[in-house]
């Protein structure tokens, strides 16, 4: 069957319909800046399928491309080594379902998968109960700001200085919406959290403190005197993970009396993937479960006394609360939830260790090698497996001229932050179990070839 | 003490200016068993018919209206613990909320028990 669109004529018979002048008029909404403003350059209107394949190929060589170059590149999104086996095992049939289940009980299969996803999860963070994923990390974020409004019925919330800039971003849009008070900045260069200041400032009036951990800066910090302050006056911890491989190595903010725990679960299981699908992750404690947003999977037995799994607390959810609902979110990231389980299932405890160990001994070696050249000097004094250092000179340019020599750096402040001039020298290095020593040795040698 | 009953299945007791509210033995046992209720703050002001309360149950989850305007002054702790109460004895140890009336005239508009058993019985 071949494919026909629309007509015309088609076209301006719904633009008459609805009122509109041009196909333009129903993107009023994206701003100019983001809107292209002609054709691709050097795409043609008409190809054949080979051509438009040729064509595309030689654009896409111009990549410098993940698996084929020294990676250093974090800041919320990892490159980690996914096992050939969990890409064969989601593909399996047995696990073809709809993106979210309907009519659940019918895919016992599927529910399986999500109770023991949602295990997994809560454990990792150290809390009661995890839900059965939510679109990613930045969102996850967000819901959980939400949430602790519902709980303390207050309306600000303190964002650190070390959250992700594109997480507070997605949270200062929804706010823009809602009147929720963030108060949110950017980090100084120092290897001291916000926190303290934090807990200084949380009042009365505060519904949460919001810190990501490890943070924006790759730096670690002792949760329990800001747990303590916060709950002194009320307020809840959140704390945001967006590389959930670290709490193989260091104490979850659960154990540490986080409220809430949200974060991105990309790390495991999920590839880079050019920045998505991802996984958000989303978990808090048992006396907070009624006001938490997503769908929640539990185990139960059935008539004959066998054990089966049901979606349970299902009155928080839209389908049945309406717009009473806890949330807007009905769904969950089933796929990318499958590749989490099925990596972390073929981990087990012993591996994540194993795994969390062998990243942050190669961060280790990298940040001293980093630190011997000349003009860098490193910003933190703890890290999981990835750090700041900051340059003699503004770092993107340095990024863009490593990129040259085939080694992709890090990812520069200046990009993170743009206009931020205190912060333009910065740049954030991750790394993986991917990296190896020569990959260090060749991030090195280049940065001392530019910076010389 | 008088008790008054509304369409929405709320009772409401009233003893000189307090008043307690809760859902009839009628409402419980169509909602069947009761896993949650979540009950308003005292100090929090309500409006005749706006919601106060909402009560979960295995089926559905409901909200609860305030049959006349006034403000809270104590929320049923017992049901947090044991919402089941509201199976057991809606109309006594499973009330949702006590409160202070606003205007004693609105009372006037809701039914005695025997108008309430009408009601139901036409439901």
């Amino acid at each position: 069957m071949r494919y026909l669109p629309l007509s015309q004529t088609d076209r301006q018979a719904m633009l008459a319909t609805i009122g509109a002048g041009s196909i333009d008029d129903l993107f009023a909404d994206v701003p100019e800046s983001a809107r292209l403003d002609g054709p691709v350059a050097g795409l043609p209107m008409h190809a054949s399928e080979l051509a438009v394949e040729r064509h595309l190929k030689s654009l896409a060589s111009r990549n410098l491309v993940a698996g084929e170059a020294p990676f250093f590149l974090g800041a919320g999104a990892y490159r980690h080594h996914v096992p050939a086996s969990v890409d064969h095992l989601i593909q399996r049939g047995e696990f073809l379902t709809a993106y979210t289940p309907y009519q659940p009980e019918i895919a016992q299969g599927t529910l399986q998968m999500l109770f023991e996803f949602q295990s997994q999860v809560a454990r990792l963070y150290g809390c009661d109960v995890a839900n059965a994923s939510m679109y990613d990390g930045s969102t996850a974020c967000w819901e959980a700001i939400v949430m602790a409004r519902r709980i303390t019925k207050r309306g600000k919330a303190l964002l650190s200085s070390g959250l992700h800039p594109h997480y507070r971003s997605v949270c200062d849009t929804m706010a823009r919406f809602t009147g929720d008070v963030l108060e949110g900045a950017d980090p100084a260069l120092e290897a001291k959290t916000d926190w303290a200041d934090l807990a200084a400032r949380v009042d009365k009036d505060t519904s949460c403190v919001m810190v990501q951990y490890p943070d924006i800066l790759g730096r670690i910090d002792d949760m329990a005197a800001l747990v303590a302050a916060a709950h002194a006056v009320g307020a809840l911890v959140i704390a945001v993970v967006t590389e959930p491989v670290a709490l193989g190595a260091i104490t979850s903010p659960g154990e540490m009396g986080a409220d809430i725990v949200v974060g991105e679960g990309q790390s495991i299981g999920v590839g880079l993937q050019f920045g998505g699908p991802y996984l958000g992750l989303f978990a808090c404690k048992e006396k907070f479960v009624r006001q938490m947003p997503g769908r929640l999977c539990g185990q139960t037995v059935d008539a004959n006394g066998k054990r089966g799994f049901v979606l349970t607390l299902s009155t928080r959810e839209q389908h049945i609360r309406r717009e009473k609902a806890t949330s807007n979110i009905c769904t969950n990231s089933g796929l990318c939830a499958l590749a989490f389980n099925i990596h972390m299932s073929l981990l087990g405890e012993a591996g994540l260790r194993r795994l969390a160990g062998a990243n942050h001994a190669l961060a280790c070696d990298a940040a001293d090698r980093l630190a011997k050249v000349p003009g860098v000097k490193l910003i933190n004094d703890s890290f999981f497996n990835e750090f700041t250092i900051e340059l003699p000179v503004e770092a993107r340019p340095v990024v863009r001229a490593l990129a040259d020599r085939g080694v992709l750096g890090g990812v520069s402040l200046g990009r993170l932050y743009p206009g931020v001039t205190e912060l333009e020298n910065g740049l954030v290095v991750a790394v993986t179990e991917t990296v190896t020593a020569q990959d260090i040795e060749a991030l090195a040698s280049a940065l001392e070839e530019i910076l010389a | 003490m008088t008790r008054y009953f509304t369409q929405e299945h709320e009772w409401i007791d009233v003893d000189g200016d307090v008043a307690t509210v809760g859902i009839t033995d009628f409402a419980q046992g169509q909602l069947g068993d009761i896993v949650f209720v979540e009950v308003p703050e005292a100090g929090r002001a309500v409006t005749k018919g706006g919601d106060a309360a909402v009560v979960e149950s295995v089926k559905a989850a409901s909200d609860v209206y305030a049959p006349v305007d006034g403000t809270v002054t104590e929320g049923n702790p017992a049901l947090a613990d044991d919402p089941a109460l509201v199976n057991s004895d809606p109309e006594g140890e499973g009330w949702f909320f006590r409160m202070t009336l606003a205007d004693a005239g609105q009372l006037d508009g809701l039914m005695d028990a025997a108008a309430y058993q009408a009601f139901v019985a036409e439901q």
